[in-house]
């Protein structure tokens, strides 16, 4: 059943390289949706195990599992991927039929990156993924797209090749002819051959995640890249950098020297995130980029929640990648609907846009709420079990961040009133209110958004055995 | 003394025999009855050496050649690298105007030299394998007649590999000089029980490692490797990068691994800067480069760091690493330079960069499968290049390199910035109306059967882990 799920994206892909380029769009749409149905049925029945061998004489197979954390993550990415599709429908009109071929591929590869329990494998996926987005930005993007597709690239390359370090070390060291990531974690290291494992790997997920101060390839990339891109790289691929801490660094902390020590460092490190994201969200003159930079200071409150360390940090964190992902989702796509229309994100040049497409305005509200952080929407709920754990790990960690929030519903806020309120300039005031195919596009993650927020407790008992499970591993010496 | 020639000398070699052969008889073969008997003359020196395979390791002319695991590795390595050199090239040498019966007999009788290279273990058959090689190598770099640039190309290596030839010989004769044998196996035996410190033993090493380094192009050896490959016609720099090369490593294997190995000591800290000078300078110089010929000369150069840094983990899984380095790059670098034969056009070069801009528009299917090549030279996963540059680095771990693994992998992360200017020039460059590639059923055939190999080696490398592991043991 996993397996399906990975190859109807790459059957897709394959076949539509041979329909004409008009069929395109649709064809892809079908196929994302039929994966994304696919994704809420295995999040509905569970999913089993596929493990057979791949490359037996290394010990490497084709492993893949996936707990409630994962099958979140894998209806996460299905979804976005459908909504991605479904927003270029208008706005990508050069090379339809690569742009769409392209989108496929990467939903595979991102998909794999979630289910894999085999470090080869994993691998594989996380680096494979970087190439159809190589693309998607150096194609399709904005004027500088070239230069921030290949920023994009050689930046998160150089971060997975120690990753592949760290674990030809991890393979060697403990012993265990086999690449199986649940063996490899659970065998005994020596402390120094621990840390810098643990630091191999740090490097390779804190530029996917991206973590402060490896985070500069981010507002390029997320900038430039077309609406479909942005929301595939805030809503999924970042999360493949929290995924990773998740699943591969934390087991290794307990055997790493100095595991206070570190934590310390990573959980100032993404106080500094939060605070730092939110204070230059807050001077961005470009729509686009705002939301760019707020997605720093929102993965800095999902690793602060991850090295909590404790039960209410990392489900917190957990959950808050689902939200950040709706609901930078959802402010990318409303930034691509405006730049449909006006071809320009420069703040200044909007304004009183309420009137003229008051159901947009309306949609922008929530969803910059529900990034902000008010109650009943999703993006509370994560953000209070964070800040909880946090408190119990080190209430100084609790105190510096709740800043962070202030700071984060002030940029949203003045953007909102910036962009939607006050007299609609000439050029704004006859533009479109949203089109069906737009409405299709946000409505989801706005139920999600507010399903999430009313009633979290489903998502909760989704992620908690996976979370025991991580903590089990932490506690274990 | 054994007897003079018996059944089993001829046995082994009939690879040899074969390849001379038709390479003489090639001599006087144009066009497709050409590639047709190149064609021939690899189907039968293949069935040969399929035979040999399915016989064991056979030791002939008492201790002077010797067809095991690791030489026949390395020529069904040749086999295809020259049959697809050939296949490619009928149509370039149509477009140069240059069709004369020679080339595909020297392709050939290039090939005999490595046969002789990958399977000699005497000084003499070595030594006369590599001259074999490269005197032909001196007459395909010149082959087009008309043009200056691969004039001077030849006269430039012509030159530079006498020299380096010459200081091969010299530190293989102070061998001798030492040991009084030309067989590896008695001189290993006999180095091993000599003072290694001597300053004689030190400089018949040092001078033997140049001219090995000169003929892989490694750095500081590589001057000559961009300006030959420019020039080369390109069906001649393909089969130049990978299968001299290649034989060049199975020669430095022989020795490095036979007859001085209890040397090692000696050479391994050479080696481990050679490697590192030569993924610098690779690197770095590839960076710049606008004609594609010149960039894939400076990788190559880097490839030949990734080759040795198998060799300087010295541990079994290094050797293995580097042998299926060397396999696969052979594949990937082939297949690039096919797509860059293809580019090949009347009044067109095809070679620089800007020629490449805008591919994917005027023939997507070879800029996909470019992509695919390029991919793997940079060493990305699913590909073969991935898989191979990651067993080196298991090699380097294992052997707690981990200085040599982290510049390894550094590497890949520069490398793929300059093969990312060819793919940037391919997908995001404007399309100029231009003639359509100059695609013939040899390139065809020849790029299916590349590019299969180097994403289906990245999917399933098991049979190739299988078949390496059996050469080493």
């Amino acid at each position: 059943m996993i397996s399906l799920l990975l190859l109807v994206p790459l059957a897709g892909m394959l076949i539509s390289i041979f329909l004409p380029a008009r069929l395109s769009k649709y064809w892809a749409a079908a196929v994302s949706a039929a994966t994304a149905l696919l994704s809420v049925q295995l999040l509905r029945t569970g999913a089993t195990a596929e493990r057979m061998p791949w490359i037996p004489s290394l010990g490497v197979d084709y492993h893949v599992a996936a707990d409630g954390i994962s099958l979140l993550m894998l209806v996460l990415t299905t979804v976005m991927t459908l909504l991605a599709i479904l927003a270029s429908f208008e706005s990508v009109k050069d090379r339809v039929k690569e742009f769409y071929a392209l989108l496929l591929l990467l939903e595979s590869a991102m998909l794999g990156v979630f289910v894999a329990q085999d470090f080869v494998l994993f691998f594989v996926f996380f680096e494979f993924s970087l190439v159809p987005m190589y693309f998607l930005i150096g194609l399709w993007g904005g004027e500088r797209r070239l230069y921030a597709a290949i920023k994009f690239f050689l930046y998160t390359l150089s971060g997975s090749v120690f990753l592949l370090l760290g674990i030809i070390v991890l393979y060697l060291k403990s012993g265990a002819r086999t690449f199986d990531a649940a063996t490899l974690l659970a065998a005994s290291l020596d402390p120094v051959t621990a840390q810098w494992v643990f630091w191999a790997f740090f490097l390779a997920f804190a530029i996917k995640v991206p973590m402060f101060p490896l985070h500069t390839w981010l507002p390029d990339a997320h900038t430039e890249a077309p609406t479909a891109g942005s929301v595939i790289l805030a809503g999924v691929m970042l999360k493949m950098g929290t995924y990773g801490f998740l699943r591969f660094s934390l087991p290794l902390l307990p055997q790493a020297g100095h595991a206070r020590e570190i934590v310390t460092v990573l959980g100032v490190l993404s106080i500094i995130a939060i605070l730092y994201g939110a204070l230059v969200s807050l001077m961005q003159k470009d729509w686009k980029r705002l939301v760019a930079y707020s997605s720093v200071s929102h993965l800095g409150f999902c690793t602060l929640g991850l090295f909590s360390l404790n039960a209410s940090g990392i489900s917190g964190s957990v959950l808050q990648q689902v939200n950040h992902g709706i609901s930078t989702g959802l402010l990318f796509l409303i930034v691509g609907i405006v730049y449909e229309r006006r071809h320009t994100r420069v703040i200044a040049d909007f304004g009183g846009l309420a009137h003229a497409m008051p159901n947009m305005s309306v949609i922008f509200a929530i969803a910059m709420l529900s990034s902000a952080g008010l109650p009943l929407l999703n993006g509370f709920v994560g953000e209070f079990a964070i800040l909880n754990g946090a408190y119990q790990a080190n209430a100084l960690w609790a105190y510096w961040s709740v800043p962070g929030v202030v700071l984060g519903a002030a940029y949203l806020l003045w953007l909102y009133q910036r962009t939607m309120l006050g007299p609609a300039q000439e050029v704004n005031a006859r533009l479109q209110d949203l089109t069906v195919r737009e409405w299709l596009t946000v409505l989801p993650l706005v139920a999600w958004a507010i399903s999430i927020g009313v009633y979290p407790k489903p998502y909760f008992d989704l992620i908690a055995p996976g979370v025991k499970a991580a903590l089990e591993a932490l506690h274990r010496s | 003394m054994g007897n003079f020639y018996t059944s089993t000398d001829h046995f082994a070699l009939m690879p040899a025999l074969v390849l001379a052969l038709f390479g003489c008889a090639g001599l006087f073969f144009r066009r497709i009855s050409g590639v047709a008997m190149l064609l021939a003359g690899e189907l039968f020196t293949g069935i040969a050496l399929w035979r040999q395979l399915q016989a064991g390791t056979i030791n002939a002319f008492n201790g002077g050649l010797v067809i095991d695991g690791l030489g026949l590795f390395f020529n069904f390595l040749f086999v295809a690298a020259a049959a697809i050199t050939g296949l490619i090239s009928y149509r370039y040498l149509d477009i140069e105007d240059e069709h004369h019966p020679e080339f595909y007999g020297l392709l050939m009788l290039a090939q005999c030299g490595m046969f002789f290279l990958a399977t000699g273990t005497d000084l003499v058959t070595l030594f006369t394998g590599l001259e074999l090689m490269s005197v032909t190598f001196y007459v395909l770099v010149g082959f087009l007649r008309e043009s200056r640039r691969s004039n001077e190309a030849a006269l430039k290596y012509l030159l530079l590999g006498a020299f380096s030839s010459g200081i091969l010989a010299y530190g293989l004769s102070l061998f001798y000089g030492l040991t009084g044998t030309t067989k590896l196996a008695p001189m290993a035996q006999a180095l091993a029980a000599i003072d290694v410190t001597h300053p004689a033993v030190l400089l018949a090493l040092i001078t033997t490692a140049a001219g090995l380094f000169f003929k892989i192009s490694a750095a500081p050896f590589h001057m000559w490797a961009p300006d030959v490959y420019e020039g080369a016609p390109t069906p001649v720099t393909a089969y130049l990068s990978v299968a001299s090369k290649a034989a060049a490593f199975a020669l430095l294997l022989r020795l490095f691994l036979g007859p001085l190995a209890p040397l090692r000591d000696s050479w391994q800290p050479v080696v481990t800067v050679v490697a590192i000078l030569s993924l610098t300078i690779g690197n770095l110089a590839a960076v710049t480069q606008s004609n594609i010929k010149r960039l894939l000369a400076y990788s190559s150069i880097s490839h030949a760091g990734y080759i040795l840094l198998g060799i300087a983990a010295g541990n079994e899984t290094g050797l293995r690493g580097a042998l299926l380095y060397t396999l696969v790059y052979t594949l990937m670098n082939l297949g690039a330079f096919l797509v860059l034969v293809a580019m090949r056009r009347q009044n067109l070069p095809g070679e620089t960069l800007e020629d490449f801009s805008g591919l994917m528009r005027r023939s997507p299917v070879y800029a996909v499968l470019m992509l695919l090549f390029l991919l793997s030279l940079a060493g990305i996963p699913p590909t073969a290049g991935f898989v191979a540059k990651a067993y080196l680095f298991l090699a380097l771990v294992e052997a707690h390199q981990y200085v040599l693994a982290v510049i390894g992998t550094v590497y890949v992360a520069v490398s793929l910035y300059y093969y990312f200017r060819i793919v940037r020039a391919m997908f995001a460059g404007d399309a100029k109306p231009e003639a359509p590639l100059a695609i013939s059923w040899g390139i065809g055939v020849s790029t299916v059967f590349t590019a299969l190999a180097t994403l289906g080696l990245g999917l399933w490398p098991e049979p190739l882990f299988q078949w390496v592991k059996g050469v080493t043991r």
